[in-house]
């Protein structure tokens, strides 16, 4: 998908600091778009590629506007940021799936992260996930909680709202050797056990014991 | 028995295949809290009681009554807090105005949450990446090809694509047009989709 994309903007790219080429650009939005459309739980924010690609998409629509009219080349570019402008939107449309249904640990999660850590959510997604916070606990007060017995005008969203459960299975593809990896025993009965992840192959396993590695880009949801 | 009215809302919900909104069930609401009310009340004069005269054999029903009021409390929220999720998911499907069918099953509380969802969410559209933004409920599904063949349904009028060429939306004509300038008109019920 990403061959077309090059030729193209193989020409705009050298004004630009950055020494991410458009080829490999779109390979970092895929990869990202997988791994947060398989894992059960919100992974870091991507928005210095999510900037990139729509700075992308804006510069072959202006490229576009160029071509002339009935050219074979300009309905293969347009067909290819229908493409890319599709996984950017599932993308993020994914990550705010996540972070609706899970909104108080998101929440939660983020402002107990000390300075420095890199942080979960964009600062557009944090924003959402305050209002959404708000919205609900207003609108849960105004219908019923106020019409309770005093020592019930309140809820836990922490703990009445369900947390992403990170003992799933995912499929993943080893990108980097790992030697190692402990898996914890899934019945009392079971010992634990340590597996070498060569790369290349894939596996089945439970979400919770990749997750760093996930993180770190060792291996790629699929 | 306590809270079957709570367990009623709940089963209601259940009742209802996924994606529908039922009407707002405000008389059940109501009698869950008048029974809290109720159970609160009568746990009051319970508890004053068990301490000014140590009756412990009181203890064992104010417990009994707090557990109520515990479910009580959780089948409520649990009844609307699924009934947001149900109104969110109107928001992506039929987008940012309602028909007025489903609007009518809603209390006014609920309009207002979705009002504020869909102002939360256009912020958030608003500000992705660069001055313009992103429509993320655009392209819900891959693109499979750029022209697709599709019937009008009602009268749209004039309709200019791309290159400027305007063609004329009349009812029951079929065209065959690019995907990207259809999407929403499909959505809204204007154009068909024609499989072939």
């Amino acid at each position: 998908m990403s061959a077309a994309l090059s030729d193209e903007g193989s020409d705009q790219n050298d004004s630009q600091e950055d020494v991410m080429t458009p080829v490999e650009l779109i390979a970092k939005l895929e990869e990202a778009w997988l791994n947060e459309k398989f894992s059960p739980d919100l992974l870091e924010n991507k928005s210095e590629v999510v900037e990139c690609v729509m700075e992308q998409l804006t510069h072959m629509e202006a490229n576009l506007q160029r071509v002339r009219k009935g050219d074979m080349k300009a309905s293969l570019h347009r067909m290819e940021i229908d493409r890319i402008r599709f996984v950017l939107s599932s993308y993020l449309r994914s990550r705010l799936q996540k972070i609706e249904k899970f909104f108080p640990h998101v929440l939660e999660k983020e402002e107990s992260r000390a300075d420095g850590d890199p942080s979960y959510l964009s600062p557009e997604e944090y924003a959402f996930a305050r209002e959404y916070l708000a919205n609900t606990e207003t609108y849960l007060k105004a219908v019923a909680l106020r019409h309770m017995p005093p020592n019930l005008q309140t809820v836990a969203l922490v703990k009445a709202v369900p947390e992403p459960c990170l003992d799933s299975f995912v499929f993943l593809r080893v990108k980097e050797r790992q030697d190692n990896v402990m898996v914890e025993p899934e019945t009392d009965d079971q010992r634990e056990y340590v597996v070498d992840l060569e790369e290349g192959s894939q596996h089945l396993m439970r979400y919770r014991t990749i997750a760093p590695l996930v993180s770190t880009g060792a291996v790629h949801l699929i | 028995m306590f809270c079957e009215k709570s367990i009623e809302l709940i089963r209601e919900l259940q009742r209802i295949s996924d994606g529908q909104l039922p009407a707002f069930n405000e008389d059940g609401i109501r009698q869950v809290l008048e029974e809290m009310k109720a159970l609160y009340e009568q746990n009051q004069s319970d508890v004053n009681e068990a301490k000014g005269e140590g009756r412990s054999d009181l203890i064992p029903s104010i417990k009994l009554r707090h557990c109520c009021l515990l479910r009580n409390q959780r089948c409520v929220t649990a009844y609307l807090y699924d009934r947001l999720l149900r109104i969110r998911a109107l928001r992506w499907e039929y987008g940012s105005v309602l028909p007025p069918n489903i609007r009518f099953h809603m209390c006014s509380e609920e309009l207002q949450w979705f009002n504020q969802y869909k102002k939360s969410l256009a912020n958030f559209m608003r500000s992705v990446g660069g001055e313009e933004g992103l429509d993320i409920t655009q392209d819900m599904k891959p693109p499979k090809s750029l022209y697709i063949e599709v019937r009008c349904l009602k009268d749209h009028g004039e309709f200019e694509i791309d290159d400027g060429t305007i063609i004329l939306l009349k009812k029951n004509s079929q065209h065959f047009l690019p995907r990207w300038k259809c999407e929403q008109l499909i959505r809204q019920g204007v154009l068909e989709h024609v499989m072939s």
